[in-house]
């Protein structure tokens, strides 16, 4: 039974990442890489509603009527998120203003719904409590590795810190932009993708259409 | 209002540029038709909720709102999220009965697809940018109309690529999904380059 709760616990992480894997949650994660501060608040913000919604709705999910369940949910996680997001404009005013809109698209992340509906229904609260932190460590890792990446090319610094010092600033180092724009999130993704099914290679997709095993080019 | 609605096409693609909706993007993207579908789905209850959670969030919720029935200083805009999850889940529900009993070919087709939406962010996200930007209800109509229409084209254009792709000699790592995320970053990046196209 231990066993069993910190299997919950690590599977997601790498295994069942929900981004690599499920690709579950991806909507609202890229927008928030471009640096480590916003990237862990993000991670913080989506780790406690996941957690939280996962053993509530767990609690009661013998008296929830099978037709409203996915409307209890949303209300559930909409309620959860209203909170941290009204916390983070409390304390953190600065960083709540850079994560703009994307506290509250937590709503719509897939991966909060996602464990909602496909795991905290059917298990005690405990063993939900295991699965959302697992899957909640499992994105924000991603999450993080990707911000780190970003920041770091993109600006030479890590949450704040200089680390390498730009031209600009007497430093050797030349910034790669390109690092700060939407694009290069989804290439570091696939390459994260890429990364995890060389190590993994049983969850490469299936080909559909697979090649000619000899054939030799064109008609000749 | 011309230039709002390139905008938020091209340059300010909700899918490309700000990853909303992205799920839903890799998912229901292999094929073309099917793509088309949940294109027009989405541009559909993108113009309907919009404006009516910009009247909802101006008229009950904002700052000052309740100020003729004596409360001047009640301020709901905490409230936003939930009303407006509401508001896009209600109006699924009812655009599908409607579908289902008036245009019952329209529903077979889009029928599938409404419910996805529900918990599509590209929706939710819509209508908290034009809270959060300031929008008057003309503008958040055109901007409806305007990022609807930019995700429907960019994921019409990644179900035609991958439509390809499928004949295509990929490595084995990158094979599916890797490649699916390859692609939609070279998108982006050739969506960036309608930026300031808008602007004469």
């Amino acid at each position: 039974m231990r066993h069993q709760s910190l299997h919950r616990l690590t599977e997601p992480i790498i295994d069942q990442n929900p981004i690599t894997r499920q690709i579950l949650g991806i909507c609202s994660a890229l927008a928030v890489t471009t640096s480590m501060a916003t990237a862990l608040t993000m991670s913080v913000a989506l780790t406690v509603v996941l957690t939280s919604s996962s053993i509530i709705i767990s609690m009661i999910r013998g008296h929830l009527p099978s037709s409203i369940r996915l409307v209890m949910q949303i209300t559930i996680i909409a309620s959860l998120v209203i909170v941290v997001d009204q916390l983070l404009k409390a304390y953190l005013f600065e960083l709540s203003q850079r994560l703009s809109i994307f506290v509250g698209l937590i709503v719509t992340n897939c991966v909060v719904l996602g464990r909602a509906e496909g795991f905290a229904m059917h298990h005690p609260p405990w063993q939900s409590f295991m699965d959302g932190l697992g899957n909640g460590l499992g994105y924000s890792l991603i999450l993080l590795m990707v911000a780190a990446i970003r920041e770091l090319a993109g600006t030479g610094e890590l949450f704040g810190y200089v680390i390498f010092r730009t031209t600009e600033a007497g430093g050797a180092f030349v910034p790669f932009e390109l690092m700060l724009l939407a694009p290069s999130a989804f290439f570091i993704i696939g390459g994260l993708i890429w990364l995890i099914r060389s190590i993994r290679p049983r969850q490469v997709d299936p080909v559909e259409f697979p090649l000619c095993p000899h054939s030799s080019g064109g008609n000749s | 209002m011309i230039d709002l609605f390139l905008r938020s096409v091209l340059e300010e693609n909700l899918a490309l540029s700000f990853f909303l909706g992205i799920c839903t993007f890799l998912a229901v993207s292999k094929r073309v038709s099917t793509a088309m579908g949940l294109g027009i789905a989405l541009i559909a209850v993108q113009v309907i909720t919009v404006p009516a959670n910009h009247l909802i969030f101006r008229v009950f919720l904002i700052e000052g709102a309740w100020r003729w029935a004596g409360l001047p200083e009640v301020d709901l805009t905490f409230l936003k999220l939930i009303c407006f999850i509401g508001v896009i889940a209600a109006t699924v529900q009812i655009l599908e009965m409607a579908l289902n009993r008036f245009l019952p070919g329209l529903h077979r087709t889009l029928g599938i697809f409404l419910p996805l939406i529900t918990v599509n962010c590209a929706i939710l996200g819509g209508s908290l940018f034009t809270v959060e930007r300031d929008y008057n209800f003309a503008e958040s109509v055109v901007y409806a109309l305007g990022s609807g229409t930019g995700w429907a084209l960019a994921i019409v254009a990644f179900a035609a690529i991958r439509e390809r792709l499928r004949y295509a000699d990929i490595p084995q790592g990158v094979r599916g999904l890797g490649i699916a995320f390859i692609v939609t970053g070279l998108m982006s990046m050739g969506f960036s380059a309608f930026v300031g196209m808008g602007s004469p």
